[in-house]
């Protein structure tokens, strides 16, 4: 006779299927890491300090591990919203495939090691950086703001905001005028991005309790909300371009980019309820897309910059 | 009796190759991490009590 006691049969059947590596993988948000790795490696690039090969892909990881720890312990908090909201239930949790202690014990550990693996690869200033955006995003947004206040998207948008900032303190070992501009680039555009999202949809927002301004301030003060922010991201975005690391590339992205942000964000602005039911929420559709390739045309000029002036073609505007 | 669930243990076996792999290239990227600090003769921790001019340069 067996001893099933030795293959611990009894707690797959309870918790259901045993899980992959790729749903402990799914827990760590790879699209919202994607975005971390890109923006850290941009704001490491574009510093004026050279780092090593090796050790820009390694504290690059270590921010991606960092940002994907932060995603997991968010998917632990928020797993009881998750379960409602059609666009979260395939997550790992809500489906089933992994537990929730399992989720904040791999969010607690990945944490801890990216933060000491950074800290190493790096410098102090770049793990605290790490450190302090993962309490960030997983207490002050996640766990307060998010359930507590319209305002929500606002503060917890610095989370996704911090990445170039470390990056920028990987190589230089601090903060400077430059790292905090790109920080405001994502902190002041994450608004009118999610808003456009919670436009067209509202009714996910809506059930999971979450207090999203399309649910306590309607969907007019909304679109007012959206051209304002993309009025202060525009002063913004364009402010860079004058800062050590903008130059033309930079430049003309930048006009060609806030010009069209900001007809969209009028057309948003201009429309009611009624017309974006006629036409399925298409312009605000539409501006949710271009708001994706909005920054990442941003920060892919702020690299075509950094190559020019490593050729010796342009000194910059200071 | 007791049915062997095959399924389950290809899963697990996956997930252990995984991890495997994970942990192995973990050690490669701390290894590696090792002699670009000390080959460049950098102050790992910030400690100041590194010579960091052991190779004839100046260091971080």
């Amino acid at each position: 006779m067996s001893d099933t006691s030795l293959h611990s049969v009894a707690p797959a059947a309870t918790r259901g299927a045993e899980p992959e590596l790729k749903d402990y993988f799914a827990l760590l948000k790879p699209r919202v890491m994607s975005l971390v790795v890109f923006t850290a490696l941009v704001g490491l690039l574009v510093a004026p300090t050279p780092v090593h090969p090796f050790l820009i892909f390694t504290s690059v990881l270590f921010i991606a591990l960092g940002g994907g720890a932060s995603g997991a312990l968010n998917m632990w908090w928020d797993a009881d919203i998750d379960r409602i909201m059609r666009r979260t239930q395939k997550r790992p949790i809500p489906a089933g495939k992994v537990s929730e202690g399992e989720a904040l014990g791999l969010g607690l550990a990945l944490s801890g090691l990216a933060v000491m693996m950074l800290a190493l690869s790096a410098n102090i200033v770049a793990g605290a950086l790490l450190a302090f955006t993962i309490f960030f995003y997983v207490v002050v947004y996640t766990m307060w703001l998010k359930r507590w206040t319209p305002q929500n998207i606002v503060i917890g948008g610095a989370a996704g905001a911090f990445p170039p900032m470390i990056g920028w303190a990987v190589a230089t070992g601090g903060v400077s005028v430059e790292s905090v501009l790109m920080f405001a680039l994502i902190f002041i555009w994450t608004p009118p991005h999610f808003w456009a999202l919670a436009l067209f949809m509202k009714s996910d927002y809506d059930e999971a309790k979450v207090p999203m301004l399309t649910v306590t301030h309607g969907h007019d003060a909304t679109r007012r909300h959206i051209l304002a922010y993309t009025v202060l991201l525009a002063v913004t975005s364009l402010g860079l371009a004058f800062t050590s690391i903008g130059g033309p590339a930079y430049l003309a992205c930048a006009l060609v980019m806030n010009f069209r942000f900001l007809v969209g964000a009028w057309k948003i602005w201009k429309r009611d309820t009624a017309q974006a039911e006629a036409d399925a929420y298409g312009e605000e559709k539409r501006f949710f897309k271009l708001s994706l390739w909005y920054l990442f045309a941003h920060f892919t000029a702020l690299l075509v910059d950094a190559a020019l002036r490593s050729f010796g073609f342009w000194g910059g505007f200071s | 009796m007791i049915r062997a669930t095959h399924e389950m243990h290809d899963r697990r076996r996956g997930r252990n190759m995984g991890l495997g792999l994970i942990l192995i290239a973990f050690v490669g990227i701390v290894f590696g991490m090792t002699i670009v600090k000390v080959g460049g003769g950098q102050d790992v921790l910030g400690t100041g009590m590194v010579n960091t001019s052991a190779n004839g340069e100046s260091g971080q």
